[in-house]
């Protein structure tokens, strides 16, 4: 009996879709404590992070011959990393408002993008599931 | 999903921005103000911002969110000015009075800059809210 595997289906744009909700509020954090004394900016590095996310899931145990295999989407661990700062200021804080508004405008946009295809991916099945 | 730890984090800073608002406005309203003695005066007051990691809401491994908090208010210790003015009945033998130590134009900088920041807060929250209710809407 085959089972409709949606990890194979979705591929990785589930993975994208978790690493760019995550990145949202990375950057989000960034943009908040624009006026934070000392904050250092951060950020995802996302092609690193989907390469790794291929690697090592978390995937759910099969102990008896019933159960289903699961490729798990979650990715393990995201390591965040410091952004270089571009102008040094006095209270030590790295935050460059424009890039970051224009870094989560830009993630904002590769979300829906993301989106779109799994929403593609979901209209597929169901064409593929009605009877025509 | 942590697009809705992005309503936590927005939310902190839009009520820290808030909180600024209403230092620069009490700073403002007190801007005039006379006292008899130079310890006395109204001193301008300032919030320190702070970030603060966002705890984990139901044992999720997802915490990247740091939202902001204000750790402290600062009292500008700036002498404030000494006025010559014996007709009122605050001042002191000689006949001065002494006025708050308020600058008003670093406040009005302070309020514009505090505004600013206030609406990117809304933006992000309001690119979050469009991206959510996009994904509710996913496979439609």
């Amino acid at each position: 009996m085959s089972v409709i595997n949606f990890d194979k289906i979705l591929g990785n744009h589930e993975r994208a879709f978790m690493i760019q909700s995550r990145r949202s509020s990375v950057l989000a954090s960034n943009i908040v404590n624009s006026d934070t004394p000392g904050y250092k900016a951060q950020d995802i590095d996302f092609r690193s992070v989907l390469k790794k996310s291929q690697g090592d899931l978390m995937t759910m145990q099969t102990t008896r011959p019933g159960h289903i295999q699961s490729a798990g989407s979650q990715p393990m661990g995201i390591d965040l990393k410091y952004r270089v700062p571009t102008q040094p200021s006095l209270d030590g804080n790295t935050v460059d408002l424009n890039a970051e508004k224009a870094a989560y405008a830009e993630n904002a946009v590769r979300y829906q993008a993301s989106l779109r295809f799994l929403t593609g991916k979901f209209k597929g099945i169901k064409n593929a599931l009605k009877e025509e | 999903m942590s697009l809705f730890q992005v309503f936590d984090i927005a939310g902190s800073g839009m009520s820290a921005q808030a909180i600024r608002l209403n230092t620069v406005s009490s700073n403002m309203a007190n801007a005039k103000n006379v006292s008899g003695t130079p310890e006395d005066i109204y001193r301008s007051k300032n919030p320190v911002f702070q970030s603060v990691m966002r705890e984990l809401t139901g044992g999720n491994t997802d915490t990247s969110g740091t939202g902001v908090q204000v750790l402290r208010i600062d009292e500008s210790q700036a002498d404030g000015q000494k006025l010559y003015n014996p007709n009122n009945p605050m001042a002191d033998k000689e006949g001065y009075v002494y006025q708050s130590n308020v600058n008003v134009i670093e406040e009005m900088a302070n309020m514009i800059s505090a505004s600013r920041s206030y609406q990117n807060n809304v933006e992000v929250l309001n690119t979050a809210k469009q991206l959510l209710n996009a994904t509710i809407r996913l496979g439609e």
